[in-house]
């Protein structure tokens, strides 16, 4: 038995062996003059960030299947799945630029993962386009890091402004996720500007991804009767947060979340209890901002017979934004599309997209959604300036 | 890589080799140093390929540092990783520029004292194992107490709250944001080196006659306390000198990644680490190196399973996640039939691959003729 | 901070006897496990965690109803057990301990990469059912149905099996078998059987946990019952391990532990789960056998 098993093995690895030369055979000459422009795509396929990291992808596929060629070459998607592991993200990264020599490379979801792998798109020089990624400091000191997503300050004064001035409230509980980077963070953009507009924080609470308990956290916050709960985090827990504060009885009380929220799960999983939480987000269907997101909702209906969420909006937004500004560049030289950046205006379905000297994109809109009748929809929208 | 010639099991006629085998060690390490040089250069490989030689190298040193406590000295430990983000952390800490330290802490102002670390990176690296040594010192008082499945619980258990205090003490650490802008201090010549003297310093431990008793301890405790060895110091040393190797590696992967998050050191990176310990071998020096190498390697490798593959008439869609479906399977494989590992408890030497080499055609005829009864044992 | 009133002891002792009682059920797999087999079954949360699934696509592709689909799912879960059992650990009966011990690890971690390719990492929400979501308030304490029915389950579960393991022939093999392989096979037992049957038993159990898990927290992913395996993990070992009653206490205790532990000191939560693994080593160290387990010392 164990002899046939080793003859097995060796015999499985010789032909995974040639497999695996086969496949990367088959585009390992990219670089300047070759007719195909490779474009990598740094996402989570697996662990625990998958589904932000698929809801992504699906966005890019779309746009790569509705735009076609560029400078008269073939577009080619390389994915290659960074496992929501930061060390996995570092080699990922590395693979795209060294071995697989995309020409330029878009995501990743989860800033912490996009952080990890910005060392190595700086170091090859090869431009990097983030999707979502909301924290400063994944474009701070990368001059190779662009993002095309509004910036957590910029989201946190949204919702600070949107909770003291239209909701008239002036004591907020927060509840958050102190293992997530983005929601730690977020927490703390929104405190500072809510303090500063002359709200107060009345208590706070913590717990961790993975958690699924929150009764205890919703009932010392809520005994300091706050008017609105702000929790930033996964939407996962979030949705589990508002259905337990329905069961505890707490109806009346509403929630602000991040843009996180915005996915179908969030609605699948709360249910009823998610009726009236107030989200901020960058596309919206039903709204239309101009004709790309037309297109692209229809687009989108069409392949997956669904309403897209926002990401798949921006994952779409990310690969238009690299294609125009390769188209723009004329080639794909790093420094030809960094070039193209600085003055590139896109119109994406989010909305136009420019980039400051940071690399990040400029925005002053931010569209705040609310869910009724289990659907997101579009409740206003804030101008900050 | 190393070597070591006096194995009990082999014949005396191979002591003659002696020389012989002296002079292949010299030569294949000065293969591989100048390898290493011109691959370093950017002469052969890029800066994907050296990024997993550096991991090799840091997964190397975290199974040695495993294999030490679990295979030499039998206690089966799960606390590596928590280790590993202790150097990590650490090392951070003093190599990252003061200015880039502060701009990193926007959610709580960095404690003054973090801000102001400062040391060259083979100071903070030694500073990293030696407070991961603190930690497992002060861990090892009330758990070494514990044998097999309960200390392996416990472990796990102060790995998970050294991970959890380390994203609630946000001064220090940052907390869930993690740091970056690590320097990319660790090249090659790094890992390689500290990986080369990691492997010395554990042949030259066991032989010693500490080493000597980690053994006897994982063979017998009842009897090599019997025999007057002292369990509970020794448990400890193999214990602190484990977790001083932890920290080691864990500070040399900050480096090479760049940026670190408290998510990253769960308990299943001890999982991983155990994984590398059982396909080497527990108790061989050599199989933790290659484990870690193959494992390491393995990973990459395998990713062009993520994006759909054939094999003659049989085609696999592009599914996510394929790659690490058919990697835990090949270890599963490992776990249930080749439970010694590559290596069993021995280490390589060049005697041994001979006679693996010249065992290799009887190996194949006697599967032909299926005669012969298995007789275990890997390598 | 503010005074804590008394509906809010009251709710939070509710929400921890139910967080308990669910710990409790998946505690108790654990325990049968280690009871027979001296084995820590690190895959039990990846049972868990698969039993979910299981009942997810009986309810929503195989369009049946709850009932049917989650007997179904326990079944499924219970064959899984089984399979595990002969394809991981019975080829390692022989094996050191230690081996059984990575074995589980190996398959906890198959398993997990198996659901990521069969089911893709994006969560899929558990099928509500509305009979044990539905909430009800009593005197001013809001529960859902479930956190009345899911100590009820555990209770009949725990009566059950009590009965199964000391009073019928299989249970008294089974306890043959926790003291002895070798005096249980010349007496006639076949082991094998006996462990093949604990590991189903564990499995079913896991699965009752998982199937009342998800109509609590609906969410289902690949690594979902990582935590709430390790979780429960602790709470045996607190009670006992290889010990029924124990398993039972130490879950309870561990529910309260975190539940009280938000409750009275919020500025601690962060270390929530920190707390758990105190309490374990604290445990380890001064009752290593657990609050109500034998001694076992003779077995190490």
């Amino acid at each position: 038995m164990k002899k046939f098993l080793t003859v097995f093995l060796v015999l499985a690895m010789a032909l995974a062996l040639l497999a695996g030369c086969g496949s990367t055979g088959d585009g390992g000459g990219g670089g300047e003059d070759s007719d195909v422009i490779r474009i990598g795509v740094f996402e989570p396929l697996t662990g625990a960030n998958a589904a932000g990291g698929e809801i992504e992808v699906r966005g890019i596929e779309l746009a790569h299947e509705y735009l076609g060629d560029l400078l008269g070459k073939k577009v080619e998607l390389v994915k290659v799945d960074n496992k929501s592991d930061a060390v996995e993200a570092a080699t990922a990264a590395s693979r795209l630029v060294e071995n697989e020599k995309v020409d330029i490379v878009l995501g990743s979801w989860g800033s912490t993962l996009s952080i990890a792998g910005g060392d190595a798109f700086k170091n090859s020089q090869t431009v990097a386009i983030a999707a979502s990624a909301t924290n400063p400091n994944v474009t701070l000191g990368n001059d190779y890091y662009y993002r095309i997503c509004f910036l957590d300050p910029f989201q946190g004064t949204v919702l600070a402004n949107y909770a003291y001035k239209t909701m008239g409230a002036t004591k907020v509980g927060i509840i958050y996720e102190t293992s997530n980077d983005y929601a730690v963070g977020l927490r703390n953009f929104f405190k500072n500007s809510y303090e500063e507009l002359g709200g107060e924080i009345v208590a706070e609470a913590m717990y961790q991804t993975n958690d699924q308990d929150f009764n205890s956290q919703l009932m010392t916050v809520m005994a300091e009767k706050p008017d609105v709960i702000f929790a930033p985090g996964n939407y996962t827990e979030a949705a589990l947060i508002m259905k337990q504060a329905r069961a505890l009885g707490y109806d009346d009380i509403k929630f602000l979340g991040g843009d996180t929220w915005e996915t179908p799960p969030l609605i699948e999983v709360g249910g009823e209890a998610v009726e009236g939480c107030v989200i901020t987000t960058f596309f919206d269907p039903d709204a239309p901002l101009n004709d790309m997101t037309t297109t692209f909702v229809e687009l989108y209906r069409e392949k997956y017979n669904e309403d897209p969420a926002a990401f798949t909006a921006l994952g779409f937004d990310v690969y238009l934004t690299a294609y125009k500004a390769i188209e723009a560049a004329g080639s794909t030289d790093s420094e030809a599309i960094r070039e193209a950046l600085k003055t590139l205006e896109v119109e994406g379905c989010t909305g136009s997209i420019r980039f400051d000297e940071n690399g990040d994109a400029i925005k002053d809109t931010a569209i705040l959604k609310t869910v009724q009748d289990g659907k997101f929809t579009f409740l206003d929208t804030v101008k900050i300036d | 890589m190393s070597k070591e010639s006096k194995s009990p099991y082999l014949p005396a006629t191979t002591q003659k080799h002696k020389g012989l085998s002296r002079t292949l060690s010299i030569v294949v390490l000065a293969a591989f140093a100048v390898f290493l040089y011109m691959a370093n250069s950017g002469k052969i490989l890029g800066s994907y390929e050296l990024r997993i030689i550096r991991l090799c190298g840091v997964y190397a040193i975290a199974a040695l540092s495993m294999n030490l406590v679990n295979g030499f000295t039998g206690q089966f430990s799960l606390g590596q990783a928590g280790f590993m983000a202790i150097g990590a952390y650490v090392t951070s800490l003093f190599i990252i520029p003061t200015a880039q330290k502060t701009a990193m802490y926007y959610v709580e102002p960095i404690a003054p004292w973090v801000e102001s670390l400062q040391a060259p990176f083979i100071v903070a690296l030694i500073i990293g194992g030696l407070v991961a040594a603190l930690a497992a010192f002060l861990i090892g008082f009330p758990v070494l107490r514990l044998r097999g499945d309960y200390l392996a619980i416990a472990t796990l258990g102060f790995s998970e709250i050294i991970r959890i205090f380390i994203t609630n003490m946000i001064p220090i650490t940052n907390g869930s944001l993690g740091l970056k802008n690590i320097p990319d201090t660790a090249n090659v010549w790094w890992t390689t080196i500290a990986v080369a003297i990691v492997v010395i310093f554990m042949l030259r431990l066991m032989k010693t006659s500490y080493g000597r008793s980690f053994k006897a301890i994982r063979d017998d405790d009842v009897a090599a306390e019997a025999m007057g060895i002292s369990l509970f110091r020794h448990k400890m040393l193999s214990f602190v000198i484990g977790g001083f190797l932890a920290g080691i590696s864990g500070g040399l992967l900050a480096s090479v990644v760049g940026a670190i998050t408290p998510i990253y050191f769960r308990f299943t990176l001890a999982y991983e680490i155990l994984l590398i310990v059982v396909l080497g071998g527990q108790g061989s020096i050599t199989g933790s190196v290659v484990g870690a190498c193959i494992l390491t390697v393995a990973r990459e490798w395998l990713r062009f399973m993520d994006n759909g593959f054939s094999i003659g008439p049989l085609t696999v869609p592009p599914i996510a996640g394929m790659r690490m479906l058919v990697f835990s399977i090949l270890l599963m494989i490992i776990i249930l039939f080749y439970r010694r590992g590559l290596f069993g408890s021995n280490e390589f030497s060049w005697a041994g691959l001979l006679r693996v080499i010249k065992s290799i055609p009887q190996g194949i005829k006697r599967l032909f003729t299926r005669k012969a009864k298995a007789e275990g044992g890997g390598s | 901070m503010s005074a804590i009133t008394s509906d809010m002891l009251l709710q939070s002792l509710a929400n921890a006897i139910t967080l308990g009682s669910l710990y409790a059920l998946v505690a108790i797999g654990y325990t049968m496990v280690y009871g027979i087999l001296r084995l820590i079954n690190f895959a039990h949360g990846e049972i868990f965690m698969m039993s979910m699934y299981f009942a997810f696509y009986f309810v929503t592709a195989a369009m049946l109803p709850w009932y049917l689909a989650f007997l179904f799912a326990i079944a499924c879960t219970g064959i899984l057990g089984i399979i595990i059992e002969r394809a991981a650990y019975r080829p390692l009966r022989e094996a050191p301990r230690i081996s059984l011990l990575i074995s589980s690890i190996g398959v906890s971690y198959l398993l997990q990469n198996l659901a990521v390719v069969l089911f893709s990492g994006i969560q899929k929400q558990f099928p509500p059912v509305a009979m044990f979501q539905d909430v009800i308030t009593i005197a001013n304490v809001r529960i859902q149905k479930l956190s009345i029915y899911v100590p009820l389950i555990t209770a009949v579960l725990v009566i059950v099996l009590l009965y199964l393991v000391n009073k019928t022939k299989i249970g008294m093999a089974m306890r043959a078998s926790s003291k002895d392989f070798e005096t249980s096979r010349l007496m006639g037992i076949n082991v094998n059987r006996v462990i093949a049957v604990t590991f189903c038993i564990g499995s079913v159990l896991a699965a009752v946990g998982a199937i009342m898990w998800g109509l609590k927290y609906p969410k289902i992913e690949p690594y979902v019952g990582t935590l709430p395996g390790l979780k429960c993990f602790i709470a045996a070992v607190i009670g006992g391990i290889g010990n029924i009653k124990g398993a039972v206490i130490g879950a309870l205790l561990l529910g309260f532990i975190e539940i009280f532990i938000v409750l009275f000191f919020p500025a601690l939560s962060g270390y929530k789960d920190a707390f758990a693994f105190v309490a374990l080593i604290v445990i380890l160290l001064v009752r290593p056998s657990g609050l109500v387990g034998e001694k076992i010392a003779n077995k190490v």
